[in-house]
Order: structure tokens, then C-alpha cells, then sequence
């Protein structure tokens, strides 16, 4: 097994706001290991994103950020602004969800990888264009010599995602964090954006971090994921053992609701219920308002914890979470 | 790698050509300026008389073939002088909001970009600013510094100045929250790359379209400044010293009165409209509207 490129370590990430302060992370951990996609999955608001920019250093200077968050040995909580900066786009880079705006309209596109590799290494312009020029014939941009000088409103939205993620890869990155990267494209064109990830993974060796809210897209290409709800992480488990055995009440409610051939129409399932306000969130575990196991024990936070090497779940429900935690016998018998 | 990178220059300049020249308005705009400012700096070669040549044998006499315009009380050819004068003009407008284009986008780049007390530090003068009446301004700063069409371009700069950082700054505001500007961020450029090479292109549109049809105003306030004595200082004359003069010939020679007349009302209407035609092209989000 490959040693954790990124270590999360009891992060919590709050926001203050009109209303309050927002926990919108709580205690997340989480290793992340060299070379594997790891998919981050989760509905809107679980705090995903908030993640992924607590990691990049990019949240807001109001936020606080509570934890450890450890890449390659080196916490990023707390560094100062100039070590991120120079983190970010080089060994460290990030692809957002909409390709449509992520892209500067007033610049060529070849211009904005060669402006990524300018911002990290001491190389000549002449040369960093040529660099460019490789990325976007490396990631599939026809004709990449003539596009280079084209504005993004002249490419395709998944032409753009491909010039995106050219961007993040300049500078050869050790982490790619790819928020929703194709969650604004059409399905074919999400196809062929996630082979080209799962392809680059293959020639460069890079990890990437999947955050997305399509369990199809994990299934594809992940090969770990994590399930998130409303700040907690609920359920690390390779992604053959999460299809095959989910066992927190919330990803198998998930795994439920995905419609499928199978379903008659007018079928579809859903979690009863709405997402706890994260101003004032309830104790303990936050899917007990709308678990049908619920019981009193899980007004206590329940800790994550391994079911066994390839699965770890914090859900009462666990007996590794019940000893996790010093309890024993709370509930009779494990989940399914 | 054979294939030869286009510049991106050539690529922007593409985008460009069409937008301000789509609109009927936008052309009408961009040529009545191109005509004016062919004239303008032309002036030496085109006017068919010296402007300050004195015939006594034609004080105030009315438009002929060779003084199309007229003469005025000194017999002076008023289409010579209408020339000259609004070269005057045209360059006291250009010249003021440029310089309020030069001092006041950095201003409102800067306050929306940083946003908290730098905002605060940098708005609040200018709103002051903004407060006091603008033709005010002007004729207290000339009062202070001295007649002339240098302060009265000085005086029009610091009327514009306040009025172009909001534009800017409001430009801002809307560029830098876009997802492209957080991309620079997360590629590791920093704040001052940030700026000036990705919100500072995007945000520029309004400011520009602004300062379009500002120049406009700009003429007209020149005229206005000239008219009281206080802009351009003789020999130099103005479109708005012309005005002046033809005031007290009105009754029997308004040829000297109107043409100057009809020479700022041509150049406002030509400003605004190219304005318009820009803002189509510069400022989708209708910022300046």
C-alpha cells in the first residue's frame, strides 16, 4: 500500500455569516494515497468544495480552519500566504466545474498554461509557450498549434474543460483537486474528460482528488471515495466495496435512490427529510433527522472507523465504530 | 512542433472589429469622429484662410463661395477659425478624461479589487468629490490656479476622475468574483498578476464606453469654462470663445454664433453615439447604464 500524499487530520472549516457562524466541515479525516483517484462524493452544501479549497489555501480570510491538513508531510493550515501561493498551480493544482467561466475570456488560451508554468518556474516565455503548446496537444486539443491564440469563447465547453485541465497539469502537479470537473458538460463529452483524467493519472503519475455529487462518475474511474454529508465524512471504502456493501445508513439510501432501468416510471426513491441547517446543526451524527435507524446513542458524534482495511464508516450501527468508541453491544448486529 | 503559435493580439483584435461598426449608431458615431478628428489635427492644411487674418473689408459679412462660413466682427474667415477653435477643444476633451481615465481606473480597480479599508480610504474622497456640483469645481480650482486651457483640461480631470474610479470600481466588483479570477488564483499567479493581467482586461469595457461618452461632455464643459472667460486665453481661441464673441453680433451676423454652435452640438451627438456603439461591444453587463 502507497504511503498518504494528503492527510487530513480532524479538519473543520467555518464560515461567519448573518445568520451565525456555518460549520460546513466538521472533523473530517482522511488519507489520500499516491497515485490513486480518490472521489470525494456528496450533495450540494456538504462541504466538498469547502474542502478542496480549505486544501488550496483559497477560502476566504474570514473562514477559520480547524485541523491539520498534512500534503507530503508539510501542513497547509496556517502557512503563509506566498508559501500557498507558490503551492498552488505547481505541486498543487485545482480544475473547476464550469469550464464556461473558469477560463479568462479576454486571454488566449495557450496564454493561460504558459502563465501557469511562468508563475512557478524561472524559464523564458518562448520556451513556456512551447511547453503549452505540448499540454494542449496532450490533453487532445485538435489542431493545438492554430488554437493556442484563440480566446476560450471560440472552443467548445469540453474544450475548454480540456484547456482547464491543461492548465492544472503545466507544472507536472503531485495533486490535482477536480471540483465537479464534469458536472457542466454534456455526457459524452464527461466520458471522454474522465478517460483523459484516468489517462494522465496513468502517464504522470499524479493523484487526483474527484469531487463530485454523480456516484456514475465514481464508479467510473474512482478508486477510492469518501461520502460526505453536511460536513462529516460518513464512509471511506474502495469503490467495489461501496457498490457492493455500502454501509452507512446515508450511502445506502444513496445507492437506493439511483434510478435504474429496472425502476417503473414515477418510481424514484428518495431520503425523507431536508439537510440540517448548518448554522445551528443537530449533535452527534447529522443524518440521524433523516435515518430510519436512528436511535438515542447517535446524538453522540460517532467516530470513522475501520470495518476492515478497504472500509471505514462512522455510523452506530458499526461495531468497529462502537469499538472505536469504547461501546459495546448499543445495537444489535451491524447494517444489512 | 511545426505549427506556428498565432498571437493572441491578432486574436483579440478580431473580436473586436465588429461590435462598435454592428450598430447603425455605432458607425454613424465612428465616422462623424473620424471626419472631426481628421479635421482637427489637419487644421493647418485644410482651413482655407489663416484664422487670425484681419480683413476690414469683410466685418461681419455673411457667407460667400469663399468664406462659406462668414466673417466675423474683425473679418475674420469663421470657418477657419471654427477649425482651429475646435482643435483646441477636441484636445482639452481628449486630454482631461484621459487623464481622468489614467488616475481614476487604478483608483476603482484597486478599491473593488482589495475591497475594506483600501476601498474605504479610496471612495470615500471620491465621493466627496462627486458631491460638490461639477461646473463648481471647476471655475473654484481656476479661480485658484489661473485661467487657461491647460487648468481647464486640469479642472474637467478632476470633475471626471471620481466619476470614471466608480465605474471601474463597480467593474470590478463584478470581474473579480468570477470563477476565472479565482483560476489565476489557483494556478498560483499572484495578486498583482491577478490585477492586471486578468480583472484589469475584463473590467476595462465600462470604463472605456464611459470614457467615450464622456469626451463629449468634456467639449461641452470646455465651451462652457471658455465662454466665461475662464478656459482658453486669447490669442488661442475655443469653440467656446467663439461662442462669446459671437454673442454681441448675434442680431446682425448670427453666422458667427451658430457654426461654433452647431460644431460642439455635432461632436457631443457624434461622442454619444460611438459610445453606444462601444457599449455593445465593451460592456454586455450594462455597467454605465
Amino acid at each position: 500500500m502507497t504511503a498518504p500524499i494528503l492527510c487530513l487530520e480532524g479538519v473543520g472549516v467555518g464560515f461567519p455569516t448573518s445568520q451565525g457562524r456555518v460549520s460546513a466541515v466538521t472533523d473530517v479525516s482522511l488519507d489520500v494515497r499516491e497515485g490513486e483517484i480518490f472521489g470525494l462524493v456528496g450533495e450540494s452544501g456538504c462541504g466538498k468544495t469547502t474542502l478542496a479549497m480549505a486544501t488550496m489555501g483559497l477560502l476566504p480570510s474570514t473562514s477559520d480552519v480547524s485541523g491539520a491538513i498534512r500534503f507530503q508531510g508539510q501542513d497547509l493550515v496556517g502557512l503563509d500566504r506566498e508559501a500557498l501561493r507558490r503551492l498552488r498551480g505547481d505541486r498543487i493544482s485545482m480544475i473547476f466545474q464550469d469550464p464556461m467561466t473558469s477560463l479568462d475570456p479576454a486571454f488566449a488560451i495557450g496564454d493561460q498554461v504558459a502563465e501557469t508554468i511562468l508563475a512557478h518556474r524561472d524559464i523564458g516565455r518562448r520556451e513556456a509557450k512551447a511547453r503549452a503548446l505540448d499540454l494542449l496537444v496532450d490533453v487532445g486539443i485538435p489542431d493545438a498549434g492554430r488554437r493556442y491564440g484563440d480566446p476560450p469563447h471560440r472552443l467548445s465547453g469540453g474544450m475548454r474543460q480540456r484547456v482547464v485541465i491543461a492548465t492544472a497539469l503545466a507544472n507536472e502537479p503531485a495533486l490535482i483537486l477536480a471540483d465537479e470537473p464534469t458536472t457542466a458538460l454534456d455526457v459524452t463529452i464527461q466520458a471522454q474528460v474522465l478517460s483523459l483524467l484516468a489517462s494522465l493519472r496513468e502517464r504522470h503519475r499524479t493523484t487526483i482528488v474527484l469531487i463530485t455529487h454523480d456516484l456514475g462518475v465514481i464508479a467510473q474511474v474512482c478508486d477510492r471515495v469518501g461520502v460526505m454529508y453536511a460536513g462529516q465524512l460518513v464512509e471511506v471504502a474502495s469503490v467495489g466495496e461501496l457498490f457492493a456493501r455500502p454501509r452507512h445508513p446515508y450511502t445506502q439510501a444513496l445507492l437506493e435512490a439511483l434510478p435504474t432501468v429496472h425502476h417503473e416510471r414515477g418510481d424514484l426513491r428518495v431520503i425523507a427529510g431536508r439537510v440540517p441547517d448548518l448554522t445551528d446543526p443537530p449533535p452527534g451524527c447529522r443524518f440521524a433527522t433523516r435515518c430510519p435507524h436512528a436511535m438515542e446513542v447517535c446524538a453522540t458524534t460517532p467516530p470513522l472507523a475501520d470495518e476492515d482495511p478497504a472500509h471505514a464508516v462512522a455510523c452506530w450501527l458499526s461495531e468497529a465504530t462502537q469499538r472505536a468508541a469504547g461501546h459495546v453491544g448499543i445495537a444489535s448486529g451491524g447494517t444489512s | 512542433m511545426s505549427a506556428a503559435i498565432a498571437t493572441p493580439a491578432a486574436a483579440r483584435g478580431r473580436r473586436l472589429r465588429p461590435g462598435f461598426l454592428a450598430t447603425r449608431k455605432g458607425m454613424v458615431g465612428f465616422a462623424v469622429l473620424a471626419f472631426l478628428v481628421a479635421v482637427a489635427v489637419l487644421a493647418t492644411w485644410i482651413a482655407p484662410h489663416p484664422p487670425d487674418a484681419i480683413d476690414g473689408s469683410r466685418v461681419l459679412a455673411g457667407p460667400t463661395l469663399a468664406h462659406p462660413f462668414g466673417s466675423d466682427a474683425l473679418g475674420r474667415d469663421v470657418l477657419s477659425r471654427v477649425i482651429f477653435a475646435f482643435r483646441v477643444s477636441l484636445a482639452v476633451a481628449v486630454g482631461s478624461t484621459l487623464l481622468a481615465f489614467a488616475i481614476g481606473t487604478p483608483l476603482g480597480l484597486l478599491a473593488g479589487y482589495r475591497g475594506g479599508w483600501v476601498d474605504a480610504t479610496i471612495m470615500r474622497p471620491i465621493d466627496m468629490l462627486l458631491a460638490l456640483p461639477a461646473l463648481l469645481l471647476a471655475v473654484a480650482l481656476i479661480a485658484i490656479l489661473g485661467p487657461g486651457s491647460a487648468i481647464a483640461l486640469l479642472a474637467i480631470a478632476v470633475i471626471y476622475t471620481p466619476i470614471l474610479a466608480r465605474v471601474a470600481r463597480a467593474s470590478t466588483l463584478v470581474v473579480s468574483s468570477q470563477t476565472y479570477v479565482e483560476g489565476a488564483r489557483a494556478r498560483g499567479a499572484g495578486p498583482w498578476r491577478i490585477l492586471t493581467r486578468h480583472v484589469l482586461p475584463n473590467a476595462v469595457g465600462p470604463v472605456i464606453v464611459q470614457a467615450t461618452i464622456l469626451m463629449g461632455f468634456a467639449l461641452q464643459i470646455e465651451a462652457a469654462l471658455s465662454f466665461l472667460g475662464l478656459g482658453a486665453q486669447p490669442p488661442t481661441s475655443s469653440l467656446g470663445v467663439m461662442l462669446a464673441d459671437g454673442r454681441d453680433v448675434l442680431s446682425q451676423a448670427p453666422w458667427v454664433e451658430i457654426f461654433p454652435g452647431v460644431a460642439i452640438a455635432i461632436t457631443v451627438l457624434a461622442f454619444n453615439l460611438f459610445g453606444d456603439g462601444l457599449r455593445r461591444q465593451l460592456d454586455p453587463r450594462g455597467v454605465t447604464r
